[in-house]
């Protein structure tokens, strides 16, 4: 049926805006982006730049599955617009590795059994990375209160704490 | 989550401009809230505008011998800022205790006095909630209200607001700067929220098209006797069920100041002179602060599922109170209550 009027049927969404150009350093690599408005950047890393190594786990900023580092401070890019990040650097699990060799947590993380089904794990390890950049951790209350952002559903936090101890004394 | 159209803020008066331009529009800041509430269909704005490059993001020294914190200050960073740490450590110790590190990365001072309420119905669209769509009933009052509100709730609404940071920040006589189109103001920290009444809708006595540009804290800090204690289902990442914030002045054996303010209560962090009256004068011991706590709560009305949240603000009150006394506050890592 042909539209007699221009208005907007009642309940339709408001058209799509065009999408924005992004510049993000994704683990050192300038990534140029064009994204919706609401693309967060949980959805940009793992649909747009195919690192799928950041988990959706909730997708409401109470799991921790998605935690990445920006500018070096971990957050949760479950809850972060891509287009508030532009120009940011960003670093993700895949980024966390060396010349090949893995990340002192990433080690530690191995040593430790410090998961079971491992969903949580890239989210662990980013957040760990953050928590020791923060310097505020040294005793085991310590660490397990601020990491209190990272479920993990299989239960493994005493080998995580014990992982993260032991990459804390590597640093 | 819906279609919305982005655009920044080149500095404070231009993100008023654009707010007054467009009735549908919401600041952008952090996110960690309104993200998730436009997730869920709860907020639904048309433009987002982005203030968080904006120059809001310093603590300054004032004055008067106080400090003045960017509304765009990370939790993250005003929690572990050196001069909160030293003067206003009741203020440190109630951000560490709400959300994760993560999130106080991420959100801002401005955005925490902002947040909405984690009352369930508000968040289910499908359910009736006046604070989302007013007229259309509370869910809350005949529903699973177990982590609702005690003190100054309405027919209307039972909704608590949920910030720890709010709560110290009462109870330090804080002000809150805002910026709008007819300029800038200043609102004492007790009266930015607001109780419910028949307009649940409004949190707040911001005006339309204001924007928070700062926090001001006054030159008394005490902190030498504080603490912030805080009860939840879990030791931490949870909102209150209760939480305290006491800090007193003590000379001679005797309180000379006292503030107390309490959250998971009421539709506000809440504050009564008349506890702080009680205590006023009177001995630091356990009867003054059972006294206090009796005049806090002293309208204090419970509903089917949280009326054990009264005798657990009593007891909690006077157990904060003493540990203000001691110079003992709650640790906010090892959770066992002194």
């Amino acid at each position: 049926m042909a539209r007699t009027s221009t208005a907007r049927p009642i309940g339709s969404a408001i058209p799509a805006p065009d999408k924005i150009s992004i510049k993000l350093n994704v683990n050192g690599v300038e990534r140029p982006l064009k994204v919706a408005p609401w693309t967060t950047l949980l959805d940009a890393l793992r649909d747009h730049l195919d690192l799928t190594g950041t988990k959706k786990g909730c997708d409401h900023g109470q799991c921790g599955a998605c935690t990445v580092l920006v500018d070096g401070r971990r957050i949760n890019s479950c809850l972060t617009l891509a287009v508030m990040k532009d120009g940011a650097k960003v670093t993700t699990i895949e980024g966390l590795a060396t010349n090949g060799a893995l990340h002192a947590l990433q080690q530690a993380f191995i040593e430790h059994d410090a998961f079971q089904c491992g969903y949580c794990t890239p989210g662990q390890i980013c957040s760990a990375a953050g928590l020791i950049a923060e310097g505020k951790a040294k005793t085991a209350d310590e660490i397990r209160e601020l990491m209190s952002g990272n479920i993990c559903r299989c239960g493994a936090y005493p080998n995580i704490v014990a992982a993260i101890q032991q990459a804390m004394g590597q640093s | 989550m819906i279609n919305f159209q982005y655009a920044r803020a080149a500095d404070v008066a231009d993100a008023v401009r654009q707010i007054a331009a467009d009735p549908k529009a919401k600041f952008i800041a952090g996110g960690t809230n309104l993200i998730d509430l436009m997730k869920e269909d709860v907020e639904r704005p048309t433009l987002l505008i982005d203030i968080s490059r904006l120059p809001l993001k310093t603590v300054e020294e004032t004055a008067g011998g106080g400090l003045r914190i960017g509304a765009l200050v990370p939790n993250f960073d005003l929690a572990y800022h050196p001069l909160i740490e030293k003067r206003y450590p009741l203020l440190a110790s109630a951000i560490l205790a709400g959300a994760s590190q993560q999130l106080r990365n991420m959100a801002s001072t401005g955005g925490n006095l902002l947040q909405r309420t984690r009352c369930a119905y508000f968040y289910d669209t499908a359910t009736p909630c006046n604070k989302r769509e007013p007229g259309s009933g509370c869910s809350a009052i005949k529903g699973l209200n177990r982590i609702h509100a005690i003190l100054g709730a309405s027919d209307a609404c039972i909704a608590t607001h949920p910030s720890d940071m709010c709560v110290a920040l009462v109870a330090l006589d804080a002000k809150v700067h805002v910026t709008g189109p007819a300029g800038a103001r200043a609102i004492a920290f007790a009266d930015f929220h607001r109780l419910p009444g028949d307009t649940p809708q409004i949190d707040t006595s911001l005006r339309p098209n204001e924007i928070v540009t700062a926090v001001e804290l006054p030159a008394k800090g005490f902190a030498k006797n504080y603490s912030y204690l805080k009860i939840r289902d879990r030791l931490s990442y949870a909102f209150a069920l209760v939480s305290i914030a006491a800090a007193l002045e003590i000379e001679g054996g005797k309180i000379k100041e006292a503030r107390l303010a309490l959250g998971g209560v009421a539709h506000k962090p809440w504050r009564d002179p008349a506890a702080e009256a009680a205590l006023r004068g009177q001995a630091a011991n356990e009867a003054a602060f059972t006294r206090a706590a009796d005049a806090l709560l002293r309208d204090a009305k419970g509903y089917e599922h949280n009326t054990f949240k009264i005798e657990l603000a009593r007891r909690g009150i006077v157990r904060t109170l003493t540990q203000a006394a001691r110079g003992t506050p709650q640790s906010q890592s090892s959770k066992k209550i002194a």
